[in-house]
């Protein structure tokens, strides 16, 4: 579960550099310097803004990029009276500020620089800076934009569910995935649809009944197949189970249904399974039930419960 | 039967977070098969249990069941201690054996799963 979420997340910010643009997350108005200004007055900027250098504007427009390598330069040479203009590096790399993330990324890869400036690809003009960092952040808080904006979607369809479910119009359907012989998951589905159960506001008892039977149901498959379906259709009238498998299927079915029936095997039984009293408990927990098998097949096994039924037998 | 009299009873070792002393729990049963727990264990009831996986807590959580007590004091996997946090199940042990346990919490007044006289 946690895995999944996190290769999700991955992937969603791999896809993210393709849709998000650069103007999106560079630092807007950056700090700029006048190709004539003097480099001694350099060092205040680089002290106080804490960066590692800056575009020179001429007129609103990019001149060159001047780097505190460039004012070490000039401080070992003795040269700091010289004008920025002169030891500025005029063959610039740019970025277009509606250019997506993607072209940064390489662009910063292949040239190994720390920052680049961010044109208006109509107008020429700077409209500012980006750096990696600038990309991470950017990309860290849209998606949480997205999270929040998925954790809210859940929560609308939740309320969604839950009043057509009381307005008698709907049906829907969960559907999990059961892998066989995986003792570690096994149980995993009946206590999810258990959660969704509880979330939806229906009765606990039936609740419990429901869940009752999907866990015995999904425990035969993890114990005796090799994996299969549980889809679970709710109606206003009823919540339906059914439940598929990939075989090998049951050679007597109604040998099986009875009480204390079981070829479950030793390593099964030391796990507290194998008692014999799975399917007759579906049987006890649900209104109807039907065990259809096919040997090499697979089983099938459908049972419903009544919203608003009676059951006497508990 | 609330939670904390039942641990001073079996003299319990608690093992995760979710021990709200407090808790109110009106049945007892002993059983080390999971189909049992499903079909005769009620939702506000303490499982004793001697065996030791997680899918005593996956079962106890599918049966509403209000707190699980390992018997006969087995190390306890700290994967099953996690699932129990997520499950938000209280998790007990006691080194005494099974009919013990049973014994002990039954003589102090907590009723069977059977009784009251629904089955
Ligand atoms: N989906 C299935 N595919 C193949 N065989 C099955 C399937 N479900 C049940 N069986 C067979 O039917 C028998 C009875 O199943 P049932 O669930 O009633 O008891 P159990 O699984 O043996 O024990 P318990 O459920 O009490 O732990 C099983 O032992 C197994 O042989
Ligand atoms: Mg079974």
């Amino acid at each position: 579960m946690l895995a999944m979420a996190q290769k999700e997340e991955l992937t969603k910010q791999q896809e993210l550099i393709y849709e998000m643009r650069i103007g999106l997350v560079m630092t807007k108005n950056p700090v700029s310097v006048a190709p004539e200004m003097q480099m001694s007055k350099l060092r205040e900027i680089l002290q106080t803004k804490r960066i590692s250098g800056m575009p020179v504007l001429e007129n609103g427009f990019l001149v060159g990029m001047v780097s505190l390598e460039d004012f070490i330069e000039c401080l070992t040479s003795d040269a700091m009276n010289d004008s920025v203009a002169k030891h500025m590096s005029t063959d610039v790399i740019t970025l277009f500020e509606n250019d997506f993330l993607v072209t940064a990324v390489r662009e910063f890869e292949r040239t190994g620089f720390g920052r680049f400036p961010v044109l208006n690809r109509e107008t020429g003009e700077l409209v500012g800076i980006l750096t990696k960092g600038d990309i991470l952040r950017g990309v860290a808080k849209k998606l949480e934009v997205e999270f929040h904006r998925a954790e809210k979607k859940r929560y609308k369809n939740k309320m969604h569910i839950l009043d057509h479910v009381q307005a008698d119009e709907t049906r829907f359907t969960f559907q999990y995935h059961i892998v066989g012989n995986d003792f570690n998951r096994a149980g995993e589905a009946a206590g999810n649809l258990k959660k969704n159960l509880k979330r939806l506001g229906l009765p606990p008892e039936i609740i419990r009944r429901v869940a009752i039977a999907s866990y015995e149901a999904e425990m035969n498959l993890v114990i005796y197949t090799s994996g299969g379906y549980m889809t679970v259709r709710i109606s206003p009238e009823m919540i339906t189970v059914n439940v598929f498998d990939n075989g090998p299927g049951i050679p007597d079915v109604n040998q099986a249904m009875q009480e204390g029936y079981s070829t479950a095997e030793n390593r099964i039984r030391d796990l507290g399974f194998g008692a014999g009293m799975g399917l007759p408990n579906i049987k006890k927990c649900s209104d109807e039930m039907l065990l259809r098998s096919k040997i090499g097949k697979g089983t099938n096994l459908r049972f419903s419960v009544k919203l608003y039924g009676k059951n006497d037998d508990n | 039967m609330q939670l904390r009299e039942i641990i001073k009873i079996l003299e319990c070792k608690i093992l995760n977070s979710f021990s709200n002393l407090d808790l109110e729990i009106a049945h007892g049963s002993g059983c080390d098969q999971m189909s049992d727990v499903l079909a005769y264990v009620k939702s506000d009831a303490l499982l004793l249990t001697g065996l030791t996986n997680t899918q005593v807590i996956r079962t106890a959580d599918i049966a509403d069941v209000k707190a699980v007590c390992f018997v006969r004091g087995k190390t306890i996997d700290s994967k099953i201690i996690q699932l129990s946090e997520e499950m938000k199940i209280p998790l007990l042990s006691t080194k005494l054996p099974m009919f013990e346990a049973c014994g002990r919490l039954y003589k102090a007044g907590l009723k069977g799963c059977e009784e009251n006289g629904i089955g």
